[in-house]
Formats: structure tokens, sequence, C-alpha cells
């Protein structure tokens, strides 16, 4: 049951940081379409994580709710990749963020249809149709950028660049990942790692973008260890609750 | 006497709160009533995850089912199996055409990344000449679409399956 918790506590985080992240760019899309692009899928994402946050505290049996999980956890019990955290930068960075995560999400779902799990199972059929949509949307505006102008392309390439490095944790591995793959929970993160490479291959080559040469690779987000801006992430996030506990609108 | 085709026929008076022309069984959200002794069970499906008319649908079930005297109700959401377009009655297709908004229209497989995209004919001129702004719009169900005949900017309720 601990591994249960801390499985989707992983994958709930994942959609509730990369929300919240999303959420930032209310009222300062490039354009209004994108704009509301952006928030819409936000939207998706705070709805997964509200299911998934729910289940997770159901699991844990301490009387929690999804919003105490969201909003009264510190930093280190936060089980999201770094890659979610990383800062929006400009609006090809958030692309080229929600392109390596859609990725990911879209064959870890179509995996996760057939867990054991039957709430997992039913939470993965759901949001396996909202992220084939948000991957479409991220694919070709990778591909616009990339395939676009010189400086579109210079940028994106930087963004790729700069992202790459937290792409390998995206197939984190441990105890608990393996626990949950011999129990029939888990997707084969191998299996979800081999289609990822095909989606970012066939997009980058449409895109005339090249992953980098430098392959140093970072993780640490599903052991609680997060780079310097979760904090700000949460600080922005939990203040209403940690100002006035309880709070309901 | 209370059964389950009269909670059904009482459910065909709550609207969508965001597409207020669509009742909640045209859009094909409810999917099972159940009545044991005076307990109605109504159990509902969202059609995106984030749906934020969640909460407020099933407090206006709860207060329709009231002014029918019946006080005992509960609502639950289900997961699945996940809500489609499919679900949308033919008669909820002519009231979203008849609002302005285009309805769902069927789809290439969607497992595909990259396709042909979709024809969607303007619910005013019905000219098939039409073009996609943006694949998001100002719900999560609807994308933005222009006719290139009339220039009608609309919402097109997105195929979701």
């Amino acid at each position: 049951m601990e591994h249960l918790f801390e499985y989707v506590i992983r994958i709930g985080d994942d959609s509730l940081i990369l929300g919240q992240r999303l959420a930032e760019w209310c009222g300062h899309g490039p354009i209004l379409e994108e704009d509301i692009a952006m928030t819409n899928i936000s939207l998706d994402l705070i709805g997964q994580a509200t299911t998934l946050l729910d289940y997770a505290a159901k699991i844990e049996g301490k009387g929690k709710n999804a919003d105490q999980l969201a909003f009264l956890r510190f930093d280190k019990d936060y089980r999201n990749l770094l890659l979610v955290e990383q800062p929006n930068g400009d609006f090809g960075m958030t692309m080229m963020r929600q392109f390596f995560f859609d990725a990911f999400r879209k064959p870890f779902f179509e995996a996760l249809q057939h867990s054991k799990d039957e709430q997992l199972s039913a939470i993965a059929e759901k949001s396996l149709k909202e992220t084939r949509y948000h991957l479409k949307h991220s694919s070709e505006w990778v591909i616009r950028l990339g395939d676009g102008t010189e400086e579109s392309h210079q940028r994106i390439q930087e963004s790729l660049d700069a992202l790459y490095r937290y792409t390998d944790e995206l197939f984190y591995s441990d105890e608990v990942q393996k626990a949950m793959e011999s129990a029939g929970i888990a997707p084969k993160m191998d299996d979800v790692r081999s289609e990822w490479n095909k989606t970012v291959d066939y997009v980058l080559n449409e895109a005339t973008l090249k992953i980098p040469d430098n392959q140093w690779k970072f993780e640490g987000g599903r052991r609680g260890m997060h780079s310097e801006h979760l904090g700000y992430i949460l600080a922005d996030m939990q203040y209403m609750q940690r100002a006035y506990p309880g709070l309901e609108w | 006497m209370v059964n389950e085709s009269v909670i059904w026929n009482y459910l065909t008076e709550v609207a969508d709160p965001e597409i207020p022309v669509l009742t909640i069984l045209d859009l094909g959200i409810v999917r099972k009533v159940s009545i044991e002794g005076d307990h109605v069970q109504v159990t509902i499906t969202p059609t995106y995850s984030g749906c934020p008319a969640m909460k407020l649908i099933e407090d206006e079930i709860i207060a329709k089912l009231r002014e029918y005297k019946i006080d005992n109700v509960d609502v639950d959401l289900v997961l699945s199996p996940a809500w489609s377009t499919d679900w949308i009655s033919e008669e909820g297709r002519d009231k979203l055409r008849e609002y302005g908004i285009a309805p769902p229209e069927d789809e290439v497989d969607k497992s595909v990344l990259f396709s042909e995209p979709t024809v969607v004919p303007c619910p005013k001129c019905q000219s098939r000449n039409t073009r996609m702004i943006s694949l998001f719009g100002s719900t999560a169900c609807k994308a933005q679409y222009q006719c290139n005949e009339c220039l009608e900017p609309f919402d097109y309720f997105k195929c979701l399956k």
C-alpha cells in the first residue's frame, strides 16, 4: 500500500505542478488563442491531479483530501519530475517542455489503461483522450518554431538543449516502480521509453532540431530532491491555504 | 410513486451550465439512475477531467429533484467508461447547431499524431469552406473556427473519442 501511495503521488504531482506552471501563462500568452490553449491544458492537468491526489489520500487513509495534499505538503514531499517544475521561459521553452511531457504521457496512459488497479486504469482512460490532444498541439508548435524562421529555430533549439537533460527522469525506475511493475499496476518503463523515442525522433526531425551532444542527465524529483524552482511555485500555489487554513470558495 | 423513468424525465429539466441550450441528458453525462427505497442515486461522468461545471451540475440535480419533493438524493461521479462525444444525442446536435456551435464531426483515428484537419461545416451558412483558428476555445470542450464564406467566427464542439 505504501508503494501504491507513492506511485499515485508521483503521477498526481506531475499533473499538478505542470498545471500550475501553465496557469502562470494566464493573461500573458503571446496571442489570445495560445493564452486560452495553455490555460485549457492547465485545466485538464489540474483535473487529473484532483482525481489522482484524491485517490492517493484514500490510499493513505489519514482522512485527508486532494486539496490538503496539494496545498499543505512541503517541497521534499513532492514527487514530480524536475522537467515539469522548470520555469516557463519564452513560449518556445514552454512548448518544448510540454512536448517532452506529452510525448511521455501518451504511451504512459495508453499502457496504464491496462493497469490491474481499477481506479488508475479509469483515470488513464479519461486522461489519455486529453493527452492526445495536448500532444498534437505541442508537436505542431515544436515543428512550426523549429522549422520556422532563423530566430525561432535558434531559440527553440536552445530550449531543447536546456531541457533535454531532464528527460531521462521520465523513465525513472526504483524499488517503487519495480514493485508496481511486477504487481501489474505500473506500465513497463522500457516500453514507454521506446514509444517516447519514436515520437521525439519523428517530431524533432520534422522540426529540423537536434538532440544535444551533452548527455548529462538530471534526476531527483521522484526522491523529493528538487531544483530551486519548486519552492517558488509552492509559495505561490500554497499561499492562500497557508494564510487561511481550510479556506473554501 | 417515484420510479427511474420519472427521475430521468425530471433530469431533462437540468441544463448544462456552460452550454445552457443542452440538457445534461442531451450531453450524455448522466450514466445511471437507481432507486432503493426512498433513496435516489444519480451517476454522472465528466466531459473533461478538469471540467469546472461538475460540482454545479451535481448541485443542480439535487436542487431539481428537491423541487419534486425528492430529498434523499446522492450524485456520484464515475470516470470509466470515459465520456465520448458520441454520447451527445441527435437532438442535442441539432440544438447546438441552432445555437451557433458546430457539433462534433467524426474524426479520423485520434491515435495518429498528424492528420488532415476535419471539415467542420459552418453552423450559420452550412458552408464546408471553414478554417480552424485554434485547437482550444472558451471551454475545455470547444475549439475555434471561422467560416471563409460568411466570415462567421464560431465554436466547434470538438470530437472526443
